[in-house]
């Protein structure tokens, strides 16, 4: 079962919704109990940093979550800022990251090449895929997203780069390393191409 | 490339949907859960909905509605309509609504926006400007109006767009009042006048009835929000009900044309 972690942020009936549309067995976890029948999880996330942070800690999820995401290799995807909570630190707020994915999560408007675009980030942008991740199966040329954010995760080590996206500067918007992926888009709100990538990614 | 987006602006009047004509003589066009499947299906790049009803009656948000559109939506939605405080944008967000838009009450607070972008972040907060060109003999310019253009304000659109942004906004909805329901094009001048003053997102209403239209608003603006009422719910010269939007193959050549023609200044 697809448990979506819901710590008090981010769209979890978005989530509920497309997994429903497209048949596979989806539901919230509140409690480090509920997380016991994981086998796949989704960490959706928007607003602040610190604040999703400072709010996955308190949900007592955190540790239940490092334990299945490290320890048993249950496969994770993050969304935007549950996406950005997989890095190091963010030049956003303060707390540290969960660290799964090294990296540092940084902000377009200290960018110069960044200068004179509109922020946030807010729109349908094009991807440019890696080739060969099993995320892509099936995606169609030219796939779309939406993004809405002003800052972007920037890895450490560009092997766990899965996707780019451009908005000033060819920006890290796919991580994936092993089974853990993080995306800055939207999925459960980017149409027939979302729903394929969340297909996708519940049968890994 | 990030791309222009165009966007379908529903509003909601006494539970259904209608459209207006110069913010007066709402027509049903018909049930905003059907209008939200049928833009699913048309795969629509945002949808807004504004509910004329709540700011105007100084009512609470209709949760029970946005629940339910939200829970319907499958792309990116805007709310607006009766918010007046940060906690209820929260909850709003909370129901699985992407953006909360806001005029009224962000006209007589701006400091509202910031509340709102510390409770939600600010890119999810939207400011609406409703203006109206100024038609008197020795005016020129436009005024700033609210609670359906029926109260005016003295502030200069353009500094109170900018400190709106200042103040939280994460996009601007700049709507052209005498310009609604007419389908004669977009207010081009303010347009690129806005764009030129602010530095977050920008998305133009009121007047756009073909894709020529938006694709001379993109040409003159570049990469903004094209959204419209009329020219997504009407069909013909006598307005019959039909709700349409174009195909993505429409839309990247409409788009593409209109970025090849702009001239960044």
């Amino acid at each position: 079962m697809i448990r979506i972690v819901d710590y008090g942020v981010g769209n979890i009936q978005a989530f509920m919704t497309m997994f429903k549309r497209l048949g596979i067995a989806a539901a919230r976890a509140r409690t480090a109990d509920d997380l016991a029948d994981a086998t796949r999880l989704i960490l959706p996330g928007v607003g602040a940093f610190d604040t999703a942070m400072m709010l996955l800690d308190k949900s007592g999820m955190r540790q239940r979550l490092d334990e299945l995401v490290l320890g048993g290799q249950v496969p994770v995807l993050g969304i935007c800022v549950g996406m950005q909570m997989l890095a190091s630190g963010s030049d956003e707020g303060e707390l540290p990251g969960l660290n799964w994915v090294p990296g540092r999560v940084r902000s377009f408007a200290a960018q110069p090449q960044c200068r004179d675009l509109p922020m946030p980030h807010m729109g349908w942008n094009d991807l440019q895929l890696q080739d060969g991740h099993k995320l892509f199966t099936d995606f169609e040329p030219e796939p779309r997203f939406y993004f809405l954010h002003s800052y972007y995760f920037d890895a450490e080590d560009k092997a766990d780069v899965a996707a780019t996206a451009a908005y000033g500067l060819d920006f890290d918007c796919i991580v994936a390393r092993g089974h853990i992926h993080g995306v800055q888009c939207h999925p459960e709100k980017s149409h027939h191409f979302g729903a394929q990538l969340l297909k996708n990614f519940a049968e890994l | 490339m990030l791309r222009p987006r165009i966007i379908p602006c529903l509003l909601v009047h006494k539970g259904g949907l209608v459209k207006t004509q110069g913010f007066t003589a709402p027509k049903y066009v018909g049930d905003p859960i059907n209008a939200v499947k049928i833009f699913n299906e048309k795969e629509a790049d945002e949808l807004m909905v504004l509910d004329i009803d709540a700011a105007a009656n100084k009512a609470e948000p209709n949760y029970a509605l946005i629940a339910k559109l939200a829970a319907e939506c499958r792309m990116p939605l805007c709310y607006g309509g009766g918010v007046t405080t940060a906690e209820q944008a929260s909850r709003i967000i909370d129901l699985g609504v992407e953006k909360v838009s806001v005029s009224a009450a962000a006209i007589a607070d701006p400091a509202l926006l910031t509340r709102m972008a510390e409770a939600i972040g600010r890119q999810s907060v939207v400011a609406v400007l409703d203006l109206r060109k100024k038609t008197g003999l020795f005016s020129k310019g436009y005024e700033l109006c609210t609670h359906n253009a029926r109260t005016t304000h003295k502030a200069d659109p353009v500094a109170f767009a900018q400190q709106l942004q200042q103040a939280g906004a994460g996009e601007i909805v700049v709507n052209a009042v005498e310009r609604d329901g007419t389908m004669q094009g977009y207010d081009l001048t303010l347009a690129r006048q806005m764009r030129a003053a602010l530095k977050v997102p920008l998305t133009l209403l009121g007047g756009a009835g073909s894709l020529d239209d938006m694709k001379a608003l993109i040409a003159a603006c570049g990469v903004v929000g094209a959204a419209a009422g009329s020219l997504f719910v009407f069909k013909g010269p006598y307005r019959a009900v039909l709700i349409n939007y174009p195909t993505q193959a429409q839309k990247d050549e409409m788009c593409r044309a209109a970025l090849a023609a702009h001239r960044p200044h």
